[in-house]
């Protein structure tokens, strides 16, 4: 990275935390709490008694095997699907009875496993989708361009540039969203998220496709995210060295059940963790 | 001052529809347009508003309405009832004054139609919603075919189903309209493309605009960047209805009698016709294919009988030629030639490349 470049981007940087892990009181005010969360599909439990509480600028990782039921938390906690058991509370509220929009706005993104970017429109106007809610001009204001749309159009390609600025993608703007390679899509779509000014960002498999270079930037990006807009991030992961390397808390997810939670450590040396991915040593 | 792309696109097409403009109106003052093709410039300004305000619903925001000539119906009606009853109940002789609040009158009626139909339509996706809109144009037709609707003073009486109204009749049921003055004009149809194409651009380069784009391209990700996805389909159907209801306006004000029938399934296939034509989601398209293939009937008229069968080739040829590989590449590339003549807009141009 240039000289440049970094200067540009700690240049935003409101109360850069020390280390990887800071000392923090995460769960004074938490996130994200869930209580007992579980849905049914036709009687089959794809999750069960979800229990987990997110602290502020908390990095905590998702895994399990495949089929676990991890991107069903998150299909349940961006109200995707209803839950048919439990509570989600998002920065304190209740989000029973709510629909995607109303989560969103409560302050929870999300990017997706199979990459759900605007293909046919500018890499500048995924991340505008993402500021929508932080614009506020009409339809009317819009089609008779009042000052009012120029003024707010202006403020919103900067705030663009200055998001796509952290993953040094602020000269490809003008590309087609579509035509981007596989990992600047991916950023593209982290970015996107961020645009919407969230609390808690869920990012599923962000380092899927990518070779061991680009994860370690994609590591090093996530904590600056974090740093930068004191949010809290919550991903799943098949990399383990990504998971290990800088999540802070993490849960193992295996069949809609959770079997362990803890730090890195206390993960890697748990026997249930260890059957359900490797399976039961054989007696004798 | 440097342009944006959107806007240097959107200055040129305006100007090629002034320039158009006045080549016709010069052309029909020195009365060098043949007779018949005078008469279709009506109907073609009516048509172009009919494709592009279509094109916002089928190629913008992704869904197919079928009943789109249903709007057109509603806006000519309203158009005439409102344009007879401002000059037999409130004496208003200007009929430029007159056109354009019977446009206005048809645009809005249609809307208030359009937030009517779009609740329950909305709702549905993909081939339900095109065959619940096709529904409803044809409710729309059967429902005026029992209306009647009279001038008595300064009173507007409505029936349905009873032809015995009292004073002068505007709206006959099945016989159509009554003494209506054809009043439209071909500046009116143009000043009617320019607003239409004023709004539609400009929706589309706003957050609007995106918010309705981005509900088409992927609507579960929409949704989770906090797009109300519902809301932002309404805007796009409701816009859509209230252009086709001025159109429609414009159209019935050009005949002195004209009756619900011209409005059937066959006008919104029409209408179709040149939306697909001109390649979904293109404005520009949509207005070429409209004036061209507004006017092709009137020109193979010396084919006579083979008409329709000439007419189909033309669209087949159409549809062969603009996907042959070949000229695709040539039209893709004028437009950038264009550009590289425009400084400021280059930059932008070879950046998105």
């Amino acid at each position: 990275m240039s000289e440049v470049k970094r200067r540009s981007a700690t240049k935003m940087v409101p109360a850069p935390s020390q280390g990887i892990i800071p000392e923090r009181d995460l769960y004074s005010a938490p996130v994200l709490e869930t209580r007992h969360l579980g849905i049914e599909f036709g009687g089959l439990k794809a999750v069960e008694d979800f229990n987990l509480i997110i602290g502020k600028t908390e990095i905590a990782g998702l895994i399990g095997p495949n089929g676990a039921g991890k991107t069903t938390v998150f299909n349940l906690l961006t109200k995707v699907y209803q839950p048919t058991m439990g509570t989600v509370l998002l920065n304190g509220r209740d989000t029973a009875g709510m629909n995607t929009v109303q989560a969103s706005k409560l302050g929870i993104a999300r990017t997706f496993q199979n990459i759900r970017l605007f293909g046919n429109m500018t890499v500048e106007d995924n991340v505008r989708i993402g500021l929508h809610n932080q614009v506020r001009y009409g339809m009317f204001t819009g089609i008779f361009r009042l000052p009012g749309y120029w003024k707010q159009e202006k403020a919103q390609h900067e705030r663009a540039l200055e998001l796509l600025s952290i993953f040094d993608m602020q000269d490809m703007a003008g590309y087609r969203a579509g035509s981007l390679p596989y990992g600047a899509q991916r950023r593209l779509e982290i970015v996107r998220a961020l645009a919407t000014n969230p609390s808690l960002l869920l990012l599923d498999e962000p380092a899927a496709g990518m070779n061991p270079h680009e994860t370690e930037e994609l590591m090093n990006n996530i904590i600056k995210i974090r740093d930068r807009f004191q949010i809290a991030i919550m991903l799943i992961e098949h990399d383990m060295n990504l998971v290990m390397g800088i999540c802070e808390g993490i849960c193992v997810l295996n069949y809609g059940r959770i079997i362990a939670k803890g730090t890195a450590e206390d993960i890697q040396n748990n026997p249930v963790v260890i059957e359900a991915y490797l399976g039961k040593k054989k007696e004798g | 001052m440097k342009l944006k792309k959107s806007t240097v696109n959107a200055l040129i097409s305006y100007g090629i529809v002034i320039v158009a403009f006045i080549v016709c109106q010069s052309m029909i003052s020195a009365k060098a347009m043949p007779r018949t093709l005078k008469g279709q410039m009506i109907p073609i300004c009516v048509y172009i508003v009919m494709a592009v305000s279509l094109n916002l619903v089928v190629g913008i925001s992704g869904e197919l309405s079928l009943g789109h000539a249903g709007f057109m119906s509603i806006g000519a009606f309203s158009g005439a009832i409102a344009s007879t009853y401002l000059l037999n109940a409130l004496g208003l002789e200007s009929e430029v004054a007159r056109l354009i609040i019977s446009i206005v009158a048809g645009g809005v009626t249609a809307g208030v139609f359009g937030v009517l139909i779009g609740i329950p339509v909305l709702r549905l996706r993909g081939d339900y919603l095109a065959i619940v809109t096709l529904a409803f144009g044809e409710i729309i037709r059967n429902v005026v075919n029992c209306l009647y609707f009279s001038v008595d003073g300064m009173r507007l009486n409505v029936s349905f189903n009873n032809p015995n109204v009292a004073g002068t009749i505007i709206l006959n049921g099945p016989a159509g309209t009554k003494g209506i003055k054809a009043i439209s004009t071909f500046p009116m149809g143009f000043a009617l493309i320019l607003f239409t194409l004023f709004v539609v651009l400009n929706l589309i380069n706003s957050r609007s605009g995106r918010a309705i784009m981005a509900a088409r391209d992927n609507r579960i990700a929409a949704e989770a960047m906090g797009i109300n996805v519902t809301k932002y389909k309404m805007m796009a159907f409701v816009t859509s209805a209230v252009l086709a209801g001025m159109a429609g306006a414009l159209y019935g004000l050009n005949f002195s009698t004209f009756t619900a029938a011209k409005f059937k399934f066959d006008t919104s296939i029409l209408v179709l016709v040149f939306v697909v034509l001109g390649g979904i989601g293109n404005i520009w398209g949509s207005i070429i294919a409209a004036a061209l293939l507004t006017v092709l009937p009137e020109l193979l008229r010396a084919f006579a009988d083979y008409r329709m069968l000439i007419y189909a080739i033309v669209l087949i040829l159409v549809m062969l030629a603009t996907n042959n590989p070949m000229l695709r590449s040539v039209f893709e590339r004028l437009p950038r030639a264009l550009r590289r003549k425009a400084p400021g807009a280059e930059a932008k141009g070879g950046a998105a490349q």
